[in-house]
C-alpha cells in the first residue's frame, strides 16, 4: 500500500481532520450485521409478497366461481382440488359445473393470471431499460406491432412456423416496432421521456391502421369480426392446449429478469455510470429487448393487446417495496397476475350477458393514470429544477 | 483497496467531426492525486470519459495496471476503475442505500445476495461522505449537493484502486468539498479529478494537468505550474498566485479587469 506524501512541501494534517480515518475499507461503519442493509423496505417486501400469493389464491377461485352460471366458491375449491388430487372424497358436483370450472374457466384465470404477470414485469424492465416512467409495451407502439404481425399471418394464412405461426410473426413485429421506436426517439446518445411515448404512440397509430386496413381488405366475413375483436384484448376462448405457450413466455421472461435484476438497477443510475459499474450497456439492451419482445409477443398473440397493465403496476409496485429490482420484479409478476384476473372478472360481469373486452376496461383504468404519472413526474423535476 | 497506475499515451478523441481531445499522455502513479484543470470546453471530461470507458479513442491507449482499457470485460474493468460522473440519473424510488448499493454490483456474481460485508463496505463508504443519515431517504428527494455526495459513496464503495471524478466538487459546499477531498487524499488509491477550482486543485492534488482546447500546456507539482503567466495565458485572466502561509499551497487570485491594471500598485481602488 503506498502512503500518500503530501502534496506540497508544507506539512499537511487535512483541513478537515478527516486524515486516515472514515475509509469504507476501515471499518468504521460499526456492525450493521446482515439483515441491517436491507432497511425497513426488506421486511415490507415479504409480508407484500405473501399478501399477493394468498390473493392470487383468492381471485383464481372467484374468477372461476363468477360467470352466467354461479358455481359456489367452496365447490370451486372443491372441484379444483380434487381435479389435482388433493381431495380424495366422492364429488359432490354435477359434471356440467367440472367442465365449467376446469375447462371453461380455469384456462382463462390462468391466462389472465400469466398475462397479468408477464406485462407487469415487461413493463417493468422497459423502463429501466429506457430509464422512463412511462414506458410500457402497449404506450410504445410495441403490442400494435405484435398485433400487425399476428394479423398478417391470419390473412395472409401464413404458417411458416405451423402452430407457432402466430406467436412467431407477433414476436417480430414486436421487436421490429421496438427497435423501430427506440431508434426514432434516440437522438444524440440522448432520449427524453416525450420524445419516447410520442414515437411510441405514432408508430402504434400507424401499425395499428395497418392492421385495421389488412382485416377490411381480407374479405373474411365473420372472420375478421372475430379478429377486431381480438384486436381490443381478450381473453376468452383459451382452451388448455394453447395455454403452455404463454405459460412458458412468461415463465422464461420472468425467470432470466429475477437473474439480471442488479443490471436493471444499474440502468437506472445512467447509461456512463452503469457502465462504469460494469454493465456492457449495449449488449445487455439488446438482449433484453428481444425477450421482451418475445414475452410479449407471445402473450398478444394469446390475449391480443391488453394496455396500460406493464404502466400501472410496476408504479404501483414501487409505492409499497421500493425501486429495487431484486423485490420490484417478483412482486409485480404476482400484483400484475391479481389485476388482470380481477380484470376480466369485471369484463364478463359488469355488462352481462354482454362481454367487454378487458383490454377497453384496462385502458379505462390505465388512462387517467398516465395522466397522473405524467403529472406527478412534472411537478417532482419542476421542484428539482431539473429538466 | 490497492493503488493501479494509469497510464494515457497519445490519446485522441472525436465526436464527428470536431476534435475534443489531441494526442494527450497522462501518467498518474500509484496512489497519486492528479487534478486536471482548464477552462470549459477544454476536453476534462472528454479526456476522463476516454479513461472511464465510455468514449472509445481514436488513436492512443489508456492503460490501467499495465492492461489496455478498452480491451478489458467492462465488468472486470469496473472492479478496478470507479468512476463519479456527471450524469443526471433517475432514481425510480431507489434509497440511497440502494444507490451506494450498486457499487457492490461488479463484486458480484449472478444470483449472489448482498453479504454482511456488503452492508459494512456501504455504511462505511455513506459516512466517508457525511451521508450516513440519509441511508433510507428516496434518492430523488435529495438535494444536488446530497446527491453528489451520495454517487461518491457509491464509487467509494466499489472499492477501486483507481478513482476518476469529473467536478465532484460541484454542488458541494465548502465544507463538503474539503470534506470529500480531503477523503480522496486519504485513500490509498489513485486518483484522477477534474476540478473547476484551482485552489482546491493545488492544495489537494499532488500533480497537475492543464488542459487548453483539448491538449496538454502544462504538467507538474501545482507550485510549479500555476503560475500567472500560465493562467493569463489559459484563462485569459490575470492573476496572483502566493504561496498561502498557513496551508502551504499556491494560491490563486483571479484579477477583474478592472483590478489588473493596477495589480502590483497595492489594493485596487476603492478597497
Amino acid at each position: 500500500m503506498t502512503a500518500k506524501a503530501p502534496a506540497s512541501a508544507a506539512a499537511r494534517s487535512g483541513p478537515s481532520g478527516a486524515g486516515p480515518a472514515g475509509g469504507p475499507d476501515r471499518g468504521t461503519g460499526g456492525e450493521p450485521g446482515g439483515g441491517a442493509g436491507r432497511g425497513p423496505r426488506g421486511a415490507r417486501f415479504a409480508v407484500v409478497l405473501v399478501a399477493l400469493g394468498a390473493a392470487l389464491v383468492l381471485s383464481a377461485v372467484a374468477g372461476m366461481a363468477v360467470g352466467s352460471v354461479r358455481v359456489p366458491p367452496g365447490e370451486v375449491w372443491g372441484i379444483v382440488t380434487h381435479a389435482l388430487g388433493l381431495d380424495r372424497s366422492e364429488p359432490s358436483w354435477s359434471r356440467a359445473r367440472e367442465t365449467i370450472v376446469l375447462d371453461v374457466r380455469a384456462p382463462r384465470v390462468l391466462l389472465g393470471a400469466v398475462t397479468g404477470a408477464g406485462l407487469a414485469v415487461v413493463g417493468a424492465a422497459m423502463q429501466a431499460l429506457v430509464r422512463n416512467p412511462l414506458a410500457e409495451p402497449y404506450l410504445l407502439g410495441v403490442s400494435s406491432g405484435a398485433s400487425l404481425g399476428a394479423v398478417t399471418v391470419i390473412v395472409f394464412g401464413v404458417s411458416l412456423f405451423g402452430p407457432l405461426s402466430l406467436s412467431a410473426a407477433a414476436f417480430a413485429g414486436a421487436l421490429l416496432t421496438l427497435l423501430l421506436v427506440y431508434t426514432t426517439a434516440r437522438t444524440g446518445g440522448r432520449i427524453t421521456p416525450v420524445r419516447l411515448v410520442l414515437a411510441g404512440v405514432a408508430c402504434g397509430a400507424v401499425l395499428t391502421a395497418v392492421t385495421h386496413l389488412l382485416l377490411l381488405a381480407g374479405d373474411r366475413g365473420n372472420q375478421a369480426r372475430a379478429v377486431l375483436a381480438w384486436t381490443l384484448g381478450g381473453l376468452g376462448g383459451v382452451r388448455w392446449g394453447t395455454l403452455w405457450l404463454p405459460g412458458a413466455a412468461v415463465l422464461l421472461g420472468v425467470g432470466v429478469l429475477l437473474t439480471r435484476a442488479r443490471s436493471l438497477n444499474l440502468l437506472l443510475a445512467g447509461e456512463e455510470s452503469a457502465t462504469t459499474l460494469g454493465l456492457d450497456v449495449g449488449r445487455f439492451r439488446a438482449r433484453m429487448f428481444v425477450l421482451l419482445s418475445l414475452v410479449t409477443g407471445v402473450l398478444v398473440a394469446a390475449a391480443g393487446p391488453i394496455g396500460f397493465v406493464g404502466l400501472i403496476l410496476p408504479h404501483v409496485v414501487r409505492l409499497f417495496v421500493g425501486g429495487d429490482h431484486r423485490r420490484v420484479l417478483p412482486t409485480a409478476a404476482l400484483a400484475g397476475a391479481v389485476f388482470l384476473v380481477w380484470a376480466d372478472i369485471a369484463a364478463r360481469t359488469v355488462a352481462a350477458p354482454m362481454e367487454i373486452p378487458v383490454g377497453v376496461l384496462t385502458a379505462l383504468c390505465g388512462g387517467p393514470f398516465f395522466l397522473w404519472l405524467m403529472r406527478r413526474d412534472a411537478g417532482r423535476a419542476a421542484g428539482r429544477g431539473v429538466a | 483497496m490497492t493503488a493501479a497506475e494509469l497510464v494515457v499515451e497519445g490519446v485522441t478523441l472525436t465526436a464527428g467531426a470536431r476534435r475534443l481531445v489531441r494526442d494527450v499522455s497522462l501518467t498518474a502513479r500509484p496512489g497519486e492525486v492528479i487534478g486536471l484543470v482548464g477552462p470549459n470546453g477544454s476536453g476534462k471530461s472528454s479526456l476522463l470519459r476516454a479513461v472511464y470507458r465510455v468514449l472509445r479513442p481514436d488513436a492512443g491507449r489508456v492503460r490501467v495496471d499495465g492492461a489496455d482499457a478498452w480491451a478489458l470485460p467492462v465488468r472486470r474493468l469496473a472492479r478496478t476503475l470507479a468512476a463519479v460522473v456527471q450524469e443526471p440519473g433517475a432514481g425510480f424510488d431507489l434509497s440511497v442505500r440502494e444507490v451506494v448499493a450498486m457499487g457492490r454490483t461488479p463484486h458480484k456474481r449472478l444470483l449472489d445476495g448482498d453479504t454482511a460485508e456488503d452492508a459494512r463496505l456501504i455504511e462505511g463508504a455513506l459516512e466517508a461522505v457525511d451521508a450516513a443519515a440519509l441511508a433510507d431517504r428516496p434518492f430523488d428527494r435529495l438535494s444536488g449537493g446530497e446527491r453528489q455526495r451520495v454517487l461518491i459513496a457509491r464509487a467509494l464503495a466499489q472499492q477501486p484502486s483507481l478513482l476518476v471524478l469529473d467536478e465532484p466538487t460541484n454542488h458541494l459546499d465548502v465544507r463538503h468539498r474539503l470534506e470529500v477531498l480531503g477523503h480522496l487524499r486519504s485513500l490509498p488509491a489513485t486518483v484522477l479529478v477534474a476540478l473547476h477550482d484551482l485552489n482546491l486543485a493545488a492544495y489537494y492534488c499532488d500533480r497537475l494537468y492543464v488542459l487548453r482546447d483539448g491538449a496538454v500546456t502544462a504538467s507538474g507539482p501545482p507550485a510549479e505550474v500555476l503560475t500567472p503567466a500560465l493562467l493569463a495565458d489559459v484563462y485569459g485572466v490575470a492573476a496572483e498566485v502566493a504561496v498561502h502561509p498557513r496551508t502551504g499551497a499556491p494560491q490563486v487570485t483571479f484579477l477583474p479587469p478592472e483590478a489588473a491594471g493596477t495589480a502590483g500598485a497595492g489594493p485596487a481602488p476603492g478597497a
